[in-house]
């Protein structure tokens, strides 16, 4: 019984940090409308930065001052990318800036590398808080009871905050209606950016704050973002005594979870969010959105199936890339391969996010699932390359039917998080399940079977079924099925009018996305030769949004085109850099910045106004 | 006509493509009361947005206190003393009156009456009752004197009221006739739009009529009242 | 019959009454007007009857039938075409394919098909967008069309189910006078061929007076007055309340 309550308090003293990053989260969300992906990125600086300062600085303003000191100096960096980067993009759709953001992360955990090196640094103790107290014959750490007490100080001090200060009243206003208060006056500009370093700030602290319990490390940015991420929705977006009640359930979940089902652990948690998600859509203590922004600001843009000089093109294009293995080197195919592989994952995504408006999270949840159904279809089950790629593929399809199902019942940000959520899961069954998955170690010696073996050969049939999935996908979008389904995204009102079934549409619109995916993530199982929970990781999400919006998601395919760019670009800089995240980071907010339509909305932008341009010189 | 107030001068304004305004032209003196009267529809909201900055506003000149405005965002706008309420109301719901009212607060201005919450209280008793309630527990009447308080908070010297007495009981637009009037003894200047008639007419000197979008109109009230063919033509009753 | 037959319909959000007590019947063929000032009820009323929102209490029916529980696309499939306030149309797609995407809707298919949607229904389609005069748009984008054209376009959306009972929320608002007028004809021609009855709020009086073979007027709620136009136009409260005739503050002035 004590080892349970001890068990439960660990849980309460866990709850401390994460409800610190995530009502900073919460916080900037409500009033920017920004999903701040790079919070983790600061709650990991604040323990870089922190471990420093109590390291140099603890004699000077002591070790208390030298924390506050890093969280003050995080915020500070946060403010000065909110200056530079976020007030370029805040009229930008959403996705964008949670693009901008991830391209931060990336540039963030390079620099962490560079200028702390990759081994894990632990902080020193908080002084007066070393020891231990007895709690019912088991040991409790001090400091932990130091953090339980702290959370609800926080939350006060918060709630202090925003009820009896005049800031505190204009930013619930700006929540509520921020066209409003710049008609009342304020300005906006500052108040955005005190509400970003507010936010800032807290994650900073929540970094700082940890160092007493566990080692500034590289992957604490993107596990405290998810599951402050899922702290937030199940709270409820924007409220903060939400969060703070989600910080505890998600804290117990941990800590709980381990012993009750430790193959499970990490699955527990989102499969909680994904129940409130569906029963209580706005989190526990959120409220429903008023209006729900319009497409995410998309540009809507007239689609038409390619004519006669696109299918030329394509037909051009995919004759040179038959061609290729005799020309290149297997090096050269090798890659070439994985950037066709990524095109169909990208068009698969692109169907879904810009033919549909869906705007899914956690799509790699459908490329994994491909590469472990091929894999175990043909190490554990025996069976032949070909059966384990279409296993692969059903095993997405099922994925996709369960998961959508589920999904299509939210839409904007809470589908995005379902989506992640779901992703999530999937991550974890492959990460701990390792009497099937072989766990962290992976499933290797997964090779196409012999007619395929050699590197052009499997390049081939790659181009094969890449080109063929591509194409089946164009065919289907432009297909009465695949109107309806931009019929929903056009205007969910009128097509729900004309009797078309929201839910089972974009379920089944959803499950098309998955089973692409899953044969991309198949065929990429066979290319490495394995399959590693990599393959369903968040960053594997997010890559193929990047590569959707660097293409355009107001074009009909510039999935594909940003699909080639971004993964050649991405192997050539990781061959050459090992910085290649910061390399890859910057280029991401450079492109977001520069190019807000994608390079093919652009293209295609520039072209419309050189029509136009020429219609002038033609009718002065 | 006195010392100008603001004048707006061939302003177009677009939705995206669809341009919405046509060469509108205004002129308010100081201490003067207009009335921009149109149908649902007409551009009256747009206008009022478009002063403000809230919508694009490609061309046109807007004169504020004789400095040109028109390429400010609405807060620098709004601090240099030209109020604006909506016409939805849009109040803060979340928030309490007296909270609604702190947003819009704004320094006390030379050439301004200068409000406090008491002073509102005043001329909207309802209000004082209601300090402590939620906007979301108002009533449509509460709520409109709560926006028309709120703006008045930041001590305007010249007030754009985007149809004040829509969807009120006539008892609430008694009130509502009573506190303009108030307003214009304090020595503000209104530019107000109204479909409703005798609303105007009681509380507007001078009369602008807008239809799709342009001007087709500028008078006295008598003026107006003169010419019953400009009435059917441009407001349907 | 009547086609649509309303019985003390009413809805309340968070113990604000927006709809009370609300009975009326529309008959095929007939032009019935629900007027009122902003905020009466008008669109609560409208999308009670086309499936959007449940009421707190009373019946619909619809062609005999009750709508208890269905969707906007269940009413649709009865037979019921609706056209918005603010146009609601597919800005990613060209005039005829948003008329063609209510047409392959309305007549499904067995299977899943790969051919392009455009080529479906095309003939149907012309002749829906010559009803609205709108052939010579055909092909061009919906998302340039001017906002008149928007309208129209919505009615011959409306249209392609070929429904016996069009709700039309504010037709006319945003037009041009003369187009006011000649969308109006133009649906009430309709109308009388296809003995279609048509329920549209409105707030032109001139539109209304003009179009409607009978008008209904909703105050905070509640059905204030209900006959024929000229009566309505004569009736002392509806003036008060709405039209605004000036008896109410013509005495303080």
């Amino acid at each position: 019984m004590s080892f349970y309550f001890v068990q439960f308090v660990t849980g309460l003293s866990s709850a401390c940090s994460l409800f610190l990053v995530a009502s900073g989260l919460s916080i900037i969300f409500g009033v920017t409308r920004v999903v701040n992906f790079a919070h983790g990125a600061f709650y990991m600086l604040g323990a870089y930065i922190g471990y420093t300062l109590t390291d140099r600085l603890s004699g000077v303003v002591g070790f208390w001052g030298a924390i506050a000191l890093g969280a003050l100096a995080v915020a500070a960096i946060g403010t000065l990318i909110e200056m530079l980067l976020l007030r370029r993009i805040y009229d930008a759709p959403e996705l964008f800036q949670l693009l901008a953001t991830f391209g931060v992360t990336l540039v963030v955990e390079d620099l962490v590398l560079l200028i702390w090196g990759p081994s894990e640094l632990l902080g020193p103790r908080a002084p007066g808080f070393t020891g231990a107290i007895d709690l019912f014959g088991q040991p409790f750490p001090t400091y932990d009871l130091l953090l339980i007490a702290l959370a609800p100080l926080v939350l006060a001090f918060l709630w202090l905050l925003f009820r009896r200060t005049t800031w505190g009243v204009l930013v619930r206003a700006a929540t509520q209606d921020r066209e409003m208060v710049a008609a009342l006056g304020v300005n906006q500009k500052w108040l955005f950016t005190s509400v970003f370093a507010l936010g800032v700030f807290l994650a900073g602290l929540g970094g700082a704050l940890e160092l007493p319990r566990e080692a500034a490390n590289h992957t604490m940015d993107l596990q405290v973002i998810t599951e402050a991420l899922v702290v937030v929705v199940i709270g409820g977006l924007g409220s903060v005594p939400g969060t703070f009640l989600a910080a505890i359930i998600v804290s117990e979940l941990n800590a709980f979870g381990i012993l009750v089902f430790p193959k499970i652990s990490i699955v527990l948690v989102f499969l909680v969010m994904a129940i409130v998600l569906i029963v209580r859509p706005w989190g526990l203590l959120g409220r429903a959105e008023a209006a729900a922004r319009a497409a995410s600001g998309m540009v809507l843009s007239r689609w038409r199936p390619l004519r006669a000089e696109g299918r030329l093109f394509a037909v051009l294009a995919l004759a040179v890339a038959a061609l290729l293995p005799l020309v290149a080197g297997s090096y050269l195919v090798g890659v070439a391969t994985e950037v066709l592989i990524f095109m169909l994952y990208a068009a698969s995504l692109h169907f879904l996010l810009a033919g549909g408006g869906l705007a899914s999270f956690g799509h790699a949840a459908y490329f994994g699932l491909g590469s472990y159904g091929a894999a175990i279809a043909l190490k554990a089950c025996g069976l032949g390359m070909e059966t384990a790629i279409v296993a692969g593929t059903v095993l997405g399809l099922v994925g996709a039917l369960v998961f959508g199902w589920f999904c299509v019942r939210l839409s904007g940000v809470y589908f995005a998080m379902l989506t992640l959520a779901f992703a999530q899961i999937a991550w974890s069954i492959a990460y701990q399940w390792t009497d099937v998955t072989g766990g962290d170690n992976g499933i290797i010696g997964v090779w196409p079977s012999a007619w395929a073996a050699s590197p052009a050969r499997f390049y081939w049939l790659t181009l094969a079924l890449s080109a063929g999935g591509i194409a089946l996908l164009r065919a289907i979008t432009f297909s009465p099925f695949g109107y309806a389904l931009r019929a929903l995204r056009d205007s969910t009102l009128r097509a729900e009018t004309i009797g078309i079934e929201r839910r089972r549409v974009q379920w089944m619109g959803f499950v098309i996305a998955g089973a692409f995916a899953a044969l991309a993530g198949a065929l990429y199982a066979f290319l490495k030769g394995s399959v590693f929970p990599d393959n369903i990781s968040i960053s594997l999400s997010i890559d193929g949004l990047v590569m959707v919006l660097l293409g355009g998601v107001g074009t009909v395919s510039g999935g594909i085109v940003g699909a080639a760019i971004y993964r050649s670009l991405s192997i050539w800089v990781i061959s050459h850099t090992d910085y290649s995240k910061l390399v890859l980071g910057a280029l991401i907010v450079l492109l977001v910045v520069l190019f807000p339509k994608g390079l093919v909305g652009a293209f295609e932008a520039w072209r419309s106004v050189r029509t136009l341009a020429g219609l002038h010189r033609q009718n002065p | 006509m006195s010392v100008s107030k603001l004048s707006v001068a061939q302003l177009d304004a677009a939705y995206g493509q669809a341009q919405v305004l046509f060469d509108v032209s205004l002129e308010i003196g100081a201490g003067e009361a207009v009335a921009l009267l149109g149908r649902n529809g007409a551009g009256k909201s747009t206008t009022f947005r478009a002063i403000l900055g809230l919508i694009a506003r490609p061309t046109g000149r807007i004169v504020f206190d004789g400095e040109d405005i028109s390429k400010c965002p609405p807060h620098e706008i709004v601090r240099r003393g030209l109020g604006y309420v909506p016409e939805d109301r849009r109040i803060f719901s979340d928030l309490t009156v007296e909270e609604n009212l702190l947003v819009g607060r704004q320094p006390p201005r030379p050439n301004a009456p200068t409000w406090t919450p008491e002073r509102l209280f005043a001329i909207f008793p309802n209000l004082r009752e209601l300090r402590g309630r939620a906007g979301a527990r108002m009533s449509g009447g509460e709520q409109q004197m709560l926006t028309i308080a709120r703006t008045l908070m930041g001590n305007p010297s010249l007030l754009l009221l985007d149809e004040p007495s829509e969807g009120l009981a006539p008892r609430i637009v008694e009130q509502m006739i009573e506190a303009i009037r108030e307003m214009k003894r304090e020595g503000l200047s209104l530019l107000l739009s109204e479909q409703n008639l005798p609303f105007a007419r009681l509380v507007a000197e001078r009369v602008y009529v807008i239809e799709k979008g342009a001007i087709r109109f500028v008078g006295t009230v008598a003026e107006f009242d003169a010419q019953p063919d400009v009435r059917h033509a441009y407001l349907a009753f | 019959m009547s086609i649509l037959v309303v019985e003390e319909l009413g809805k309340s959000y968070s113990g604000f009454q927006a709809v009370r007590d609300v009975s009326f019947v529309l008959e095929a063929g007939e032009m019935l007007a629900l007027i009122g000032p902003n905020g009466a009820g008008k669109s609560t009323c409208f999308n009670m009857i086309d499936g959007q929102l449940a009421p707190t209490t009373g019946r619909m029916a619809i062609f005999g039938k009750s709508t208890a529980g269905m969707t906007p696309g269940d009413i649709w499939r009865l037979g019921v075409g609706r056209t918005f306030q603010v146009a609601a149309t597919f800005a990613s797609m060209t005039v005829a394919e948003n008329v063609q995407m209510a047409l392959l809707s309305h007549h499904p298919r067995r299977w899943p098909a790969l051919r392009w949607a455009a080529r479906y229904h095309v003939a149907e389609a012309e002749r829906l967008l010559a009803l609205v005069g709108m052939t010579d748009q055909a092909q061009r984008s919906c998302g340039e069309l001017a906002y008149g054209d928007l309208k129209r376009l919505e009615l011959a959306i409306a249209l392609a189910n070929d429904p016996k009972l069009l709700l039309m929320d504010e037709p006319a608002a945003g037009m041009a006078t003369r187009e006011r007028h000649a969308l109006m004809g133009l649906t009430g021609r309709i109308a009388r061929e296809r003995t279609i009855g048509v329920l549209f709020t409105e707030h032109d009086m001139d539109v209304v007076f003009g179009h409607a073979d009978r008008v209904l007027v909703l105050n905070r709620g509640t059905l204030i007055a209900e006959g024929a136009p000229a009566a309505v136009r004569a009736n002392a409260e509806v003036q008060a309340v709405y039209l605004g005739a000036g008896s109410l503050y013509g005495a303080r002035s």
